[in-house]
């Protein structure tokens, strides 16, 4: 399967000359299985040029949200398929004890804060709402699980015959306590990351920074590279860039982690743009 | 051992920054975890003990009555929380590792998640001043 970086910022949009190379965009990575079947993992500004590039040809979108939080959706009403009659759209998201799916995402898709509802949409919408057990999309086995994050947030698991993507766009580990990076069973995402082929981990803040924003459901990326070395993972995409951090300073960022953790893992951070094949 | 339930880890997590003891235990009725404070009531650490079976820890404790009679488990408010998926409370007495009886109260309450998926029970434990 191929995984493709659409956006790969955390928070806010962050256009501008200093993060063009990683990229301004929020949170969309597409996951291509080699039969067809295509997951977009996040709906944030990212999935807008995602949009642009598939075929008019294209009849089913998988849309699986990890949360509802605005950078994750503010896309969504921009992706192309979504006004094109005759299309599927499935969007997968985090269940709620309260509101439906469709209701909450309809919060947002709806006046005053945006002018077109779903209803006048021209796709066929379908909600799934999760965490449910394993389910089959297309030719992948997926798994969604909740993870540590305010409000209600999952992860995913995307196995297909021969590769296993794991996303984890929005995640503090270390928030469950004081066996973190040593317990697994201890440890929030173990079940979705373990032995992943391609773990794509929120890497948002400096270990400075973190001390200040604990508790805000991201990660140091020290922290980050922990879980992913727990988790025994063959290739590590930090993910969720700090709209502050511009290039400069993500690059010195993981220069000088990779330096001291000299992780046993592959690492390549994500940037818009970024394809990896992904395989055992 | 498989991953705890992401409302399992976050309780474990907030247990382990509270200064009251308390103890978490699965469906089962196993205790998969007690805090520090709760390490004084039980004499041994988490770390010695690992995951501790129902039969164990529910007489471990020696519950009394005010009469000083043996309360058996299913009077016990984390017992109930689990066999009844109902929060209790019960005011009892419990002979300590250190052979110090102290009267407590103690309040349960099952850990429903997401989709109605049951994961268990907690309890807080609150000495009554002398």
């Amino acid at each position: 399967m191929k995984a493709t970086f659409w956006g790969t910022r955390g928070s806010l949009a962050s256009p501008g000359s200093d993060t063009a190379r990683y990229g301004g965009n929020t949170s969309c990575v597409s996951v291509q299985g080699r039969e067809g079947t295509l997951i977009v993992l996040d709906a944030g500004t990212g999935i807008r040029n995602l949009g642009q590039s598939l075929p008019l040809s294209l009849k089913r979108v998988h849309i699986l949200l990890t949360h509802l939080h605005m950078d994750h959706i503010q896309g969504l009403p921009f992706f192309a398929p979504l006004r094109r009659p005759g299309v599927e759209i499935h969007i997968w998201g985090p269940a709620s004890t309260t509101l439906t799916l469709d209701a909450r995402l309809q919060k947002y898709l709806s006046p005053p804060l945006f002018p077109v509802s779903v209803r006048e949409l021209a796709a066929e919408f379908h909600f799934h709402e999760l965490p449910a057990h394993a389910m089959d999309i297309g030719e992948f086995q997926v798994n969604a699980q909740l993870i540590i994050h305010p409000n209600p947030t999952i992860g995913y698991r995307i196995q297909s015959e021969n590769a296993v993507v794991t996303y984890l766009p929005d995640h503090e580990p270390a928030l469950g306590g004081q066996t973190f990076g040593t317990d697994n069973s201890w440890t929030s995402g173990y079940r979705l990351a373990e032995g992943a082929d391609l773990l794509i981990h929120d890497t948002q803040y400096s270990e400075d920074e973190y001390l200040s924003r604990l508790g805000f459901g991201h990660s140091s990326i020290r922290h980050a590279f922990q879980f992913a070395g727990l988790c025994d993972v063959k290739h590590f995409a930090p993910f969720h860039h700090d709209p502050t951090h511009n290039d400069d300073t993500l690059d010195r960022m993981f220069d000088q982690t990779l330096r001291s953790l000299q992780p046993a893992y592959k690492v390549t951070p994500s940037r818009e743009g970024l394809a990896i094949e992904v395989t055992h | 051992m498989s991953q705890q339930e992401i409302e399992v880890i976050l309780s474990r997590h907030l247990a382990e920054c509270l200064a009251m003891p308390i103890f978490i235990v699965n469906p089962d009725g196993d205790l998969i975890f007690y805090n520090e404070p709760a390490e004084a009531i039980l004499g041994q650490s988490y770390t010695e003990t690992g995951t501790m079976p129902a039969r164990e820890w529910a007489t471990i404790f020696n519950p009394m009555d005010g009469e000083g009679k043996s309360l058996p488990p299913e009077e016990l408010p984390l017992v109930i929380a689990l066999s009844k998926r109902h929060p209790a409370h019960k005011l009892f007495w419990i002979l300590g590792r250190d052979g110090v009886t102290r009267e407590i109260e103690v309040t349960a309450f099952p850990l429903i998640g997401q989709a109605d998926r049951f994961l268990g029970a907690l309890a807080i434990f609150c000495e009554n001043p002398k």
